[in-house]
């Protein structure tokens, strides 16, 4: 066994299908695999359940769920996730899925950015259109900075105070931050290209209000070109068409909303439609790679429709060959919860 | 037949006919130009960001309040920066230019 393949049994956690994503399609996952006894852990870099559904369009009613003539994206995820219940699912917020490897035991280990070891027979991802990750400033040499100057969220706030702080963005998280910090920083500079703000009236109220006072600047334009040596910010530039600000500064936030891509799943030697979607058959929902599968948004076969229902029906068919390849010795027998006293028991309603 | 031409990411340059009625964002998605449009058009992704050639930027009709508000998340935002789920195809677009803007 290679040192990379040993894992303590403390940090390896064990389970039967290890699902990348929790959103309405890794939800629903767990149902099917459940009613077929199967434990489920899904992964995922939001903080909640829902993917999508709870973090674009939480409000937004959805037409086309089968026997849900209108629910919102948050409502679907609630429903989700009582249907889900019974089975216990495990969750792991706040992670996004580094690593996967085939072990010698033929199971798959998933390591986490939280550096958490998790190890399944089966794979199933459903990660939507991918993670959501902080939008970066489309500006040359920003790595050398990042996390040590340069912050796209506030963790600590000690990272801030007494420094010459510019934050760049028009919304909420940007006046939020503005005005959150604004009395432990040195000094303060808010950047947003245009002099209207998307965020609640009375932060931006409050912002003009401390701009009035002489506590904060506010600089119209966009994030030129960042100057400092070795990770340490020293100033940063702000264009406004043909006029360049300097605006000395130590540290730098920016707020430019969350982008979604695939991440690292593009490197798992998967097949790939356009770079993009996961390539799998219409039996089972399997990847090139047997015992992974890929459901919802994420996949590409023939045909494909992006729609949430699709995603169920693919969970239920990957469902069945997850049995199959978690529990090789027993025979897959085929049931309706209407009839099954099994299945009833399993849902804890008999 | 009104048409359109689009810069694609990988610098080449296509013309493609309309549909009335369809999203800017739809028949970008739908011709396969490098445009998502993630979210289906309600502003919630901006995944289907495209530069509008200058000569056009006023002859479309300017972006509500919303768009806006998506358009400032954006850092490769420009002046003609536009989000295509928001302009609705019709023959007066005929000639239009516009580039898929970066990833």
């Amino acid at each position: 066994m290679s040192p990379a393949e040993f894992v303590s049994p403390l940090q390896s956690q064990e389970t039967d299908v290890l699902i990348v994503g929790a959103g309405p399609v890794g939800l629903f996952a767990v149902f099917e695999l459940g009613l077929l006894g199967l434990k489920a852990r899904l992964i995922d870099t939001l903080d909640r359940p829902g993917g999508q559904c709870a973090e674009l369009y939480p409000e937004k009613p959805i037409y086309d769920i089968p026997g849900l003539p209108s629910v919102s994206g948050q409502e679907l995820t609630d429903r989700l996730m009582e249907q889900a219940a019974p089975f216990e699912p495990e969750f792991r917020f706040n992670q996004r899925v580094e690593g996967l490897s085939k072990r010698a035991d033929g199971r798959f280990q998933i390591v986490t950015d939280a550096g958490e070891v998790h190890v399944a027979p089966v794979v199933f991802i459903a990660a939507g259109a991918g993670s959501f990750t902080p939008r970066k400033p489309k500006v040359a040499g920003l790595e050398p900075y990042e996390g040590k100057s340069l912050f796209y969220a506030v963790r600590k706030r000690s990272d801030f105070e007494g420094r010459d702080l510019v934050i760049v963005g028009g919304g909420d998280s940007a006046l939020d931050w503005t005005l959150d910090l604004l009395p432990s920083v040195k000094s303060l500079t808010l950047v947003h290209r245009r002099d209207k703000f998307r965020a609640a009236p009375h932060s931006v109220a409050a912002m003009e209000q401390a701009v009035a006072d002489g506590r904060m600047k506010f600089v119209m334009g966009e994030l030129d070109s960042l100057a400092g040596e070795n990770g340490a910010l020293s100033a940063v530039t702000i264009r406004n068409k043909a006029e360049v600000t300097t605006i000395e500064a130590d540290r730098l936030l920016t707020f430019f909303g969350l982008n979604i891509e695939l991440g690292p799943i593009a490197d798992w030697a998967l097949d790939l439609e356009d770079g993009k979607q996961i390539t799998v058959d219409t039996e089972k929902f399997q990847t090139s790679t047997p015992g992974i599968f890929a459901i919802g948004d994420i996949n590409h076969y023939p045909g494909k429709l992006k729609l949430i229902l699709s995603g169920f029906h693919e969970g239920a068919l990957a469902a069945q060959e997850a049995f199959r390849i978690a529990r090789p010795d027993e025979k897959l027998r085929f049931q309706y919860t209407t009839s099954s006293s099994e299945l009833q028991k399993r849902l804890k309603v008999a | 037949m009104a048409e359109f031409t689009v810069t694609k990411r990988d610098g080449t340059r296509e013309t493609l006919e309309g549909v009335d009625g369809w999203r800017l964002m739809e028949l970008l998605r739908d011709y396969k130009t490098g445009i998502e449009g993630i979210c289906g058009g309600q502003l919630d992704c901006a995944s289907c960001h495209i530069y509008v050639d200058p000569d056009w930027v006023d002859r479309l009709p300017a972006p509500r309040d919303d768009e806006e508000a998506k358009l400032d998340e954006l850092p490769t935002w420009e002046e003609n920066s536009r989000l295509s789920c928001q302009i609705i195809w019709g023959e007066e677009l005929d000639g239009l230019a516009v580039t898929v803007a970066p990833d």
